[in-house]
């Protein structure tokens, strides 16, 4: 250990890869050494746009303009100059839409988040043709509002004259990273216009087996293939930066969640993280074998680096985790900090026989019910915000456990232990309960930023920072680990409880 | 009822003083602007200054102390500084190969809020929620060294080892070193065979809010002579002052 005190002065280990994680809500720009450590953080918020119920809307420019301020951010922080940044890799919210104009770089409407609901009538008369699974087979994905696809049909539909410009090569789509890489290679001056493989396995087009876009799948959505960006491994160098960075290599670009996966190591099949986030998402590696599943979860494309097989992954995610904390504090005011949620609930003992079903949106894996809607069942007078704010934090592990049975059923393990990583992590209650309604440990390890930390992994893979996956596996270390501690008869009951009360949220919304 | 108190009295009327002169007053001064005698003058800054509200300069002028301005405010949720050090504290056990510790006073013990295994994949517990004995640890000694009435300790104080300060005169100075240096240092005084290292952690005010610190096998964290190894403390102070710049903290 001794050795590690010291600042690594080797010549092929000096400076460090920025990792940009363009999130939801925020930008971060990264920092991280040879050692794989955080070495400094710099992040900025950026607007949300509600223009009508169930939009949300960034302002990609905006988005970039953040980008841009918030590397050098963080490089003064370390007094690092242009050439210290041996890579640059990027993690992005995904499935979020962007277009723009090619000979400008404005774009031509603000970016369709994912969480934007618009495509509801759209995907629900594909559905009526077939039902939801009618492209699965392709693309791994169910129809929902959820994914790409359905976004850029109704851009092109809705647009004046986007199809026609689109079709003509004069506007160019993409997803966050093709956006970011775009601007960071000169933009209208001779920008790359690349994605990735695991961002373009969410929109819907790519074929997961020839990881190349799916023409019958481009023709049901009516994109004009010149307008996408070509589909590219999720490690090798896209281009050089020719703005922010001038001479750093791109060398990554990862939808958030897989990076997260990479950044967690796990790179053997049946090794799984869950990121609690806004949302909560599973991943868990299957290998280079597709597995498709008849639980509810989505086949997904986990990494491929440069030229080797890509590596697929099974996903379930959960739409209400960190944002149930967030309602609490701003829409029932009965915490003032998300974290505070931890000391209210450990006010009380238990749950009080409350549960609390944060359906808001329906409900994603596995039981994708988009007619449900959030309940709190169990109420008496007994019942105090604490018991409140205990069974919004039991939401979450339930919501786990959920998807870890989906996982197990389709892959035929069980999971041994449950890698954790996220801003959630530091709650400790949740992580407890987690362990104790999965009955297996939950660990987190020493760097809970691995959505950042997976993005710099890729990015220094390709350019040659660290060698091979051995030597990033040797740098995951546990942080914290939690021991179920919960009998099994009190286990079995909420359990049954907590179905219970999720039975109740079906088919709240009649049409 | 019985009638106001009149030390009380005298004491409120020096604190109003002694606000409203930033330069700091002497005792002469304070005795003369509240029509005392200069030993009833010195009693008085003597106590306020022992229960933190006042604090002496180099040049014998007496001044409120950042601790009374801070009374009125409401103290930062445990939970809160966790999520704030999260990262932090990770980068720290990475960089010292130590595990660490993130405490906050409560009725004299040192909290443990938020622990981060010692990166070497070994078994350990999670320690969060366990109270340790604060004069015998580096977490305790800051978190002593900042609170207000912190350092009034008279009786004898528990032995954990052979090594743990017992006398209240010798852990007040080792408390105003700790207060002057920045950091404060543990060597088997809470268990045979480890040491620690910490720094505080502070809010927007500039109040210690918490400690942060490393702990691990003694002879890893200090030499023959007791002194710590090179890099710690500077790692510890500087990962201290992160997590103080994420609650708002200036400089540091």
């Amino acid at each position: 250990m001794a050795t590690e005190r010291q600042a690594d002065e080797r010549p092929e280990h000096r400076g460090y890869v920025a990792a940009i994680d363009q999130g939801t809500t925020s930008t971060r720009c990264i920092l991280f050494d040879h050692a794989g450590r955080l070495v400094a953080v710099a992040q900025r918020e950026h607007r949300q746009h509600y223009p009508r119920p169930g939009w949300v809307e960034h302002d990609a420019a905006e988005i970039w303009r953040n980008v841009a301020r918030l590397v050098p951010q963080a490089m003064a922080q370390v007094d690092a100059g242009g050439g210290d940044v041996v890579a640059i890799g990027i993690a992005n919210q995904r499935e979020t839409v962007v277009a723009w104009d090619r000979r400008t770089g404005v774009p031509v409407a603000n970016a369709v988040v994912w969480q934007d609901t618009r495509t509801a009538d759209l995907v629900d008369a594909y559905a009526a043709d077939g039902g939801t699974d009618r492209f699965a087979a392709a693309c791994g994905l169910p129809l929902t509002t959820y994914f790409a696809a359905p976004r850029m049909r109704w851009l092109l539909d809705e647009v004046p004259g986007l199809r026609r410009r689109a079709e003509a090569g004069e506007v160019l789509f993409g997803t966050i990273d093709s956006w970011l890489v775009w601007n960071l290679t000169g933009g209208p001056d001779g920008g790359t216009h690349v994605t990735d493989v695991t961002n373009a396995s969410r929109t819907m087009l790519m074929d997961l087996r020839t990881l190349d876009y799916s023409p019958q799948m481009l023709e049901e959505f009516g994109v004009p293939r010149a307008a996408l960006p070509e589909i590219r491994s999720s490690s090798e160098v896209y281009g050089t930066a020719r703005t922010v960075v001038p001479g750093a290599r791109i060398g990554a670009a990862l939808g958030d969640q897989q990076a997260a996966l990479f950044g967690q190591t796990c790179f053997s099949p049946g090794e799984a993280k869950c990121t609690y986030g806004t949302g909560g998402f599973l991943l868990m590696n299957t290998g280079t074998e597709i597995t498709r599943s008849s639980h509810g979860l989505l086949t997904t494309v986990a990494h491929r680096i440069g030229g080797e097989p890509p590596v697929y992954a099974l996903e379930g995610s959960i739409a209400v985790t960190g944002s149930l904390v967030q309602w609490l504090r701003d829409n029932l005011g009965i915490i003032s900090t998300a974290p505070e949620v931890e000391t209210l609930a450990r006010t009380v003992p238990d749950n009080g026989g409350c549960y609390f079903v944060p359906a808001f949106s329906g409900l994603f894996a596995p039981h994708w019910r988009s007619e449900a809607r959030g309940l709190i069942v169990g109420l008496t007078s007994f019942v105090t915000r604490g018991h409140i704010a205990r069974a919004a934090l039991e939401a979450s592990a339930w919501q786990t456990r959920e998807v870890v049975e989906a996982m197990d059923a389709d892959s035929g393990l069980r999971l041994a232990s449950l890698r954790v990583d996220g801003g959630m992590t530091s709650n400790n209650l949740l992580m407890q309960t987690v362990a104790d309604v999965l009955d297996a440990p939950v660990v987190r390890p020493m760097v809970s930023e691995t959505v950042s930390l997976g993005a710099a992994y890729a990015a220094g893979l390709a350019v040659g920072f660290w060698p091979d996956t051995q030597a990033l596996r040797r740098r995951w270390h546990r942080a914290a680990q939690w021991e179920p501690t919960m009998d099994s008869a009190t286990r079995a009951r909420g359990w049954e409880d907590w179905q219970e009360a999720v039975q109740r949220t079906f088919g709240w919304i009649r049409h | 009822m019985p009638g106001p108190i009149q030390s009380i009295e005298r004491a409120a009327a020096a604190l109003r003083l002694l606000a409203a002169a930033p330069e700091g007053l002497g005792v002469v001064e304070l005795g003369t602007a509240l029509g005392l005698a200069k030993t009833t003058a010195h009693g008085i800054l003597r106590t306020l200054v022992e229960v933190g509200f006042v604090e002496q300069d180099d040049h014998a002028r007496y001044r409120v102390s950042a601790d009374l301005a801070d009374l009125g405010r409401p103290r930062i949720d445990a939970n809160d500084l966790r999520a704030q050090a999260v990262n932090w504290a990770d980068s720290l056990a990475s960089r010292t190969g130590e595990a660490v510790r993130l405490a906050v006073l409560a009725e004299g013990r040192a909290i443990v809020v938020h622990h981060v295994f010692r990166p070497d994949d070994s078994r350990q517990e999670l320690e969060v929620g366990t109270s340790l004995p604060a004069h015998a640890c580096a977490l305790g000694k800051v978190l002593l060294a900042w609170s207000v009435g912190g350092r009034r300790r008279r009786e004898r104080l528990p032995a954990l080892t052979q090594r743990t300060i017992v006398d209240p005169a010798v852990l007040g100075r080792t408390l105003a070193a700790v207060r002057e240096q920045g950091w404060a240092l543990d060597v088997e005084e809470l268990a045979a065979g480890t040491a620690s290292i910490a720094a505080p952690v502070r809010d927007r005010g500039g109040l210690v809010v918490g400690a942060l610190g490393i702990d691990g096998e003694s002879e890893r964290l200090v030499d023959t002579r007791g002194r710590p190894r090179a890099g710690l403390v500077p790692a510890v102070r500087q990962s201290a002052r992160a997590v103080s710049r994420g609650l708002g903290a200036r400089g540091g």
